[in-house]
């Protein structure tokens, strides 16, 4: 079975946009982060519920204009979201 | 402790013991015209004692102390006793300070509007900010500017400014009348003169300041002047508070918003002068 993918609670989260990047702060762990795209757009569309990355791609091509995204670089920004702490694999 | 002074500075009250009557008197004289700590409370306590008991009358060092302690934090000689009370009280600020957003940075005050200047040591900042103080300016602090999480507006430090080798000269000449303390010559830090800010900007010292410009200004290079994105001012700024990671959730609403609501401009300059036209240039563009 596919990995699921999970996002850290919104109420967990602040984010502000500063201009081109956007400012999370995460209380569960005091970290501060600062994201660049499409960073920002996967924590928003895996605060609904756990998706693998097949499907997260699926419903970020469904809202954004993605180019030429594929499933590597998807998994490559997921696991960089997994170090910080804001997403988690289920 | 043998010998106590205590003071408020801005928002800050001070208390400061020390085993020689040398540092006090020196507090004593450059403060004189400060008030005392509200009710008599002060906020942190800062300690100056012998590192062996003998040394207070032989070969004098001075370790300095308090609520908030740095192991490798080194003795000092006698002479040097006033900087090591300065040093203590900044240090008391950087670790202990909770109700403000603490910036690394000067800040000047004009219309009731305060500009906020940060940089590396050596960029200039404090020479800055002790030169505006002298054109008209109110000075709000050379070392640390306070952020308030709750009103977004910078409050006042003005400790005595701490003049360091070249600005010495550059201070004597521009601050005739001033009040100055000795030359501590031969510092882990070089030379190094306090100068007293003026009578305005101690009177003026608990009126708060909306940040009006937040300046990023650097030393050595042809007058320049560029325009700095706020996520690049929100990365610097959180570098340059020392208790940003402390105050959590409140520090990172209290820097976004700083951060939204005022512009930023980096400077290059290759002299003194040049730096007061530019900021003088850039303020009137507001």
């Amino acid at each position: 079975m596919a990995t699921l993918y999970r996002a850290a609670p919104p109420d967990s989260l602040i984010v502000v946009p500063v201009d081109l990047l956007t400012a999370i702060y995460h209380r569960a762990s005091g970290q501060t982060h600062l994201m660049a795209s499409p960073a920002p757009e996967i924590l928003e569309a895996l605060a609904e519920a756990p998706l693998d990355a097949a499907a997260l791609l699926g419903k970020l091509r469904a809202a954004y204009d993605l180019g030429d995204a594929d499933l590597a670089a998807l998994t490559a920004r997921l696991d960089e979201l997994v170090e910080t702490g804001l997403v988690e694999r289920r | 402790m043998r010998h106590v002074f205590s003071v408020a500075i801005g928002p800050v009250g001070f208390r400061v013991g020390s085993d020689w009557r040398g540092p006090v008197a020196a507090l004593e004289r450059l403060y004189a015209s400060y008030p005392k700590p509200q009710d008599g409370i002060a906020d942190f306590t800062v300690r100056l004692f012998a590192d062996r008991p003998w040394r207070r009358f032989f070969r004098p060092k001075v370790m300095i102390g308090g609520d908030f302690v740095l192991p490798e934090a080194a003795p000092l000689s006698l002479e040097h006793g006033l900087l090591a009370a300065e040093m203590a009280m900044n240090l008391q600020m950087a670790l202990g300070q909770r109700r403000y957003l603490l910036l690394h940075a000067s800040a000047v005050e004009r219309d009731g509007k305060a500009l906020v200047m940060t940089g590396l040591s050596g960029a200039g900042k404090s020479t800055l900010a002790a030169l505006l103080m002298t054109r008209g300016w109110r000075l709000m602090g050379d070392e640390f500017a306070l952020l308030d999480p709750e009103t977004g507006l910078i409050h006042a430090f003005p400790r005595l400014i701490s003049l360091k080798n070249e600005a010495i000269a550059v201070m004597e000449a521009a601050a005739t009348g001033g009040a100055f303390g000795p030359l501590l010559a031969e510092t882990p830090k070089g030379a190094i003169r306090h100068l007293v800010p003026d009578t305005r900007s101690v009177a003026a010292m608990l009126e708060p300041a909306r940040p009006a410009l937040i300046l990023f200004p650097t030393f050595g290079h042809d007058a320049a002047t560029r325009e700095v994105a706020p996520s690049e001012v929100f990365v610097r700024l959180t570098q340059a508070s020392t208790n940003y990671v402390a105050l959590a959730e409140r520090g990172f609403t209290a820097l976004t918003r700083l951060v939204a609501e005022t512009p930023a401009r980096a400077i290059d300059y290759p002299d003194t002068e040049s730096a007061i036209a530019q900021v003088e240039a850039l303020w009137a563009s507001l």
